[in-house]
């Protein structure tokens, strides 16, 4: 057991957790914030994916004792106020079906469009091929990532 | 009811419709001043919140939105005051089996009689209120109008009146060219709450005092638990019980996943493997071979496919078992507290977790309450009950509420399984190459069978929905051989349906190369007259069929020549009364060499399946079930080695993902027949029509699946 110190969502959160313990189940189980999901439990379908640093990581396969003290981002803390653009994007475009692993895609998608304001179809590609999705709504994803981007940059002001 | 006798109830009833609903036509007890509710899937309150009850489990595919669409349309409500309350096993409603591809086709009449029936009480409570003729009021946007006057009520303000009169039981239904809600492309009712992550699914439901617990299995299919260790196991951080909860599993409860999987994978189980420690897929393969001749139950008989003289054409045709593979892993919350036992369960069947429940902890069925969680993917999996019952034992062994979880490794080697098939296919071809007779014999075990229902003469149950008929060939019969295997039989999306159109559309793809023919006119000239095959519930008609490939085939530009490296194939299926024609577009990557791979650009789907309830969700089941029917026909295999699944996660079964997904355009005929099955009629046309684009392609014929094996 060990006493750990985690930024969440702007938030710092003390927790008593094995250090091996994956950051999913401390999110889950510790801190009950469940929008990340588990899907595989080996980094194969993104479904956990959240922040560490800003950058998209599998948090199923993630030792909680590496994130210790660095920034890390849930889907609940994606937006500090409102909707943020791709959430917007993913509801205009209808993407969920069962839901289950988008949280996971709007993270993954969220730290692509950081980097990568307008990005390609291939740009997608590589940045989303990490997230399974079994419902089949990849094409509806590609549409509201190219969507949200194209209204941040009407908007001119990125998250 | 058991719980397979249920699925047949579907199964049958799907063609039957409104019968299976008794809910509309029990009297409801619970209108009074305060609250409006003449039937069980509608209360409308004096503050104007108008709730619709949907008694189907959302997986996905959209019921949430779809079945409240139905009631809302005939009691001309307004759509943004309504709020939809999921249903969880009750006995208001009949058979709330999701499955089947029938939820909008079995509650298409009793939701639409359910809003009518309040739409016309609310007229005449508002014509009594104000004295007047009820023919000069009219209801629109969840108010009663009454125009002469310019006067109006809404639907709450109604709420004490209409609770005191007599409740209609032959109401007026809309005709389709009045609707307002359904057809319209609304916005899905789950959606916010599933991108801000908010939306609680099994596996996120949490209760004060909730354990969790992970489960240790024989790997060998059928195997028992002969002894087990602990000790380990007990030394895990929060690992608070560890205790055998059945012949064949131990539970290792803790207070979080973590430690609960950290706790079974250091626990040590000896397991009496059974009587399966040697099978092997092989030979699962080999016993289909053997029962090839076995005495068969005829399916579909038209003619004499024995009489018929001419040229002879045979193939035969084979697929593996499949997993399901739903995002959300299996998972079930249970809380048994003495006489009674509650359940938070993402199932597709609340009432057979309730009666199966029941059974497992020594429980009247009535005294197990089950209420339906979201669930992360359903196609099938979720019609087995197993995670529930297994939930309830660990509850009552350690009297808290407990969450059992599945890991991915476990879904994927415990689960139960797309049935392993031979197909033979053999016609009789005229002068011009095209069939006078066709036989097709489906040698398959029979899930339901397994389950101990097999259903009259052995033929399961479900076939009757998903290996019917397509052309109307004049000689032509559909045989079924029985066969038996240990290895865990489901029902997965499209059931049969897709081995069925897998070796019936490949075989007409060969019919049509012998005969030197395109494969669509070759299709269409067996369908060119208007035929009706009656199989089992179902009529069959060879016009709407031959409606689906022509939209599909002009949509595709099927007559202009694709551009060079690209090929195409094409088709057709029905289940679930629905009919489905597709274009798969291919290239292959690596050329015309031996290790070329299919690279998916584009499929083309048309769909007849009556009137459409909303366009946006049919959309996304015909792509998800394309996206879904392309990893069956590309990779989906599993295997059994030693009496053990072999394939373990997301790396050695291996869903599509965006690099492979094709554009999926959809396309429906323009109908205002009642609605047919949508969550799985996609599916089987998918692996003919993309193995029909490869042999364009390279002029090798697939005749076994899946493709990259």
């Amino acid at each position: 057991m060990a006493d750990i110190t985690l930024r969440v969502n702007g938030s710092e959160r003390k927790v008593s957790v094995a250090p091996e313990a994956p950051l999913l189940w401390v999110l889950r189980d510790t801190l009950e914030l469940t929008g990340t999901k588990f899907g595989c439990g080996a980094g194969l379908c993104g479904a956990c994916t959240v922040h560490v640093e800003g950058n998209a990581i599998r948090s199923c396969s993630t030792p909680v004792s590496q994130v210790a003290g660095k920034s890390i981002t849930t889907i609940e803390g994606l937006s500090a106020k409102g909707l943020h653009v791709l959430q917007q994007a993913w509801l205009a475009e209808e993407v969920p079906q069962c839901g289950y692993c988008q949280t996971g895609q709007i993270m993954s998608a969220a730290a692509l469009l950081a980097k990568t304001p307008n990005p390609t179809d291939d740009e997608i590609i590589k940045a989303m091929n990490g997230n399974l999705c079994r419902c089949g709504t990849y094409e509806r994803i590609r549409k509201a990532i190219h969507r949200a981007a194209s209204n941040v940059s009407a908007s001119g002001a990125a998250r | 009811m058991s719980p397979v006798s249920r699925r047949q109830f579907v199964a049958i009833g799907g063609a039957a419709g409104a019968g299976l609903v008794i809910g509309f036509y029990l009297p409801h007890k619970n209108s009074s001043a305060e609250v409006f509710s003449p039937n069980a899937y509608l209360r409308i309150t004096p503050d104007n919140k108008v709730t619709i009850v949907c008694a189907r489990s959302e997986m996905g595919q959209g019921v949430r939105t779809a079945l409240p669409m139905i009631l809302a349309e005939e009691l001309e409500a307004d759509w943004k005051q309504i709020e939809i309350e999921q249903a969880g096993a009750s006995t208001l409603f009949g058979d709330q089996t999701t499955g089947g591809s029938a939820s909008v086709r079995t509650t298409w009449d009793p939701m639409r009689k359910a809003g009518a029936q309040a739409r016309e009480m609310l007229i005449s409570a508002a014509a009594l209120t104000w004295g007047v003729p009820r023919s000069g009021c009219t209801a629109e946007s969840g108010r009663i109008k009454h125009a002469p006057s310019n006067r109006s009520l809404t639907y709450g303000e109604l709420v004490a009146q209409a609770s005191t009169l007599p409740i209609p039981t032959d109401v007026p239904l809309k005709q389709s060219k009045d609707y307002k809600i359904v057809g319209q492309r609304l916005a899905r009712v789950d959606s916010l709450a599933k991108v801000k992550g908010e939306a609680v699914f099994g596996i996120d439901f949490r209760m004060p005092g909730m354990k969790f617990a992970l489960l240790s299995r024989c790997p060998v299919i059928g195997g028992k638990v002969s002894a087990f260790d602990d000790k380990d196991s007990k030394k895990v951080f929060g690992v608070s019980y560890v205790g055998k909860i059945s012949d064949s599993a131990v539970a290792v409860v803790a207070d979080n996943v973590w430690g609960a999987m950290e706790g079974r994978r250091v626990l040590n189980v000896t397991w009496d493997e059974g009587p399966n420690k040697d099978l092997d897929t092989a030979a699962v393969v080999a016993s289909l071979k053997q029962a090839a001749s076995k005495k068969a139950a005829n399916i579909y008989s038209a003619g004499d496919p024995a009489k018929t003289a001419g040229r002879k054409i045979s193939a035969e045709y084979q697929l593996p078992f499949m997993a399901h593979a739903p995002m959300e892993p299996g998972n079930c919350t249970a809380h048994y507290q003495g006489g009674k036992c509650e359940l938070w369960a993402p199932t597709q069947v609340p009432q057979d977790c309730r009666d199966s429940v029941a059974q497992a902890v020594g429980l009247d069925p009535d005294q197990v309450k089950v209420n339906v969680t979201l669930m992360g993917g359903g196609f099938g999996r979720r019609l087995e009950h197993d995670y529930a019952v297994e939930a309830a034992l660990v509850s009552k062994a350690i009297n808290a509420p407990v969450k059992v979880i599945w890991t991915r490794e476990d879904e994927m080697r415990f689960s139960t399984y797309r049935p392993a098939s031979l197909h033979q296919l053999h016609a009789t071809v005229d002068g011009s190459g095209f069939p006078i007779a066709l036989t097709h014999r489906i040698i398959a075990p029979s899930i339901s069978g397994q389950k101990g229902q097999p259903g009259p003469n052995g033929v399961d149950p479900d076939l009757p929905d998903e290996a019917g008929p397509v052309y109307g060939i004049p000689n032509y019969a559909i045989d079924y051989v029985l066969t038996e295997t240990p290895v865990p039989l489901g029902w997965m999306r499209s059931v049969y349906a897709l081995q069925a159109a897998f070796a019936l559309e490949s075989f007409i793809d060969e019919l049509a190369v012998a005969a030197n023919k395109d494969p669509l006119a070759y299709r269409l000239h067996l369908l060119e007259k208007d035929q009706d095959l009656p199989y089992f519930t179902t009529t069959w008609k060879t016009g709407r069929m031959r409606g689906v490939l022509k939209l599909a085939a002009e949509k595709a530009a099927w007559d202009k020549p694709l551009p060079a490296g690209r090929y195409r194939g094409i088709a057709c299926f029905g289940c679930f009364a629905s009919y489905m024609a597709e274009v798969v577009e291919i290239s292959m990557d690596g050329g015309q060499t031996e290790n070329a791979q299919p690279k998916i650009h584009r499929v083309v789907a048309a769909v007849d399946c009556g009137q459409v309830v909303n366009p946006s969700i049919l959309e996304q089941q015909i792509q998800g079930g394309v996206i879904y029917a392309l990893t069956n026909a590309l990779r989906a295999k599993i295997t059994v080695e030693k009496g053990r699944v072999v394939q373990g996660n997301f790396d050695d079964y291996s869903p599509l993902r965006m690099d492979e997904t094709p554009t999926v355009e959809v396309y429906a005929v323009s109908s205002t027949e009642a609605p047919t099955g949508i969550g799985e009629p996609s599916v089987p046309p998918v692996a003919p029509g993309l193995c029909n684009a490869i042999y364009a392609a390279t002029k090798k014929r697939i005749r076994s699946l899946p493709i990259l094996s």
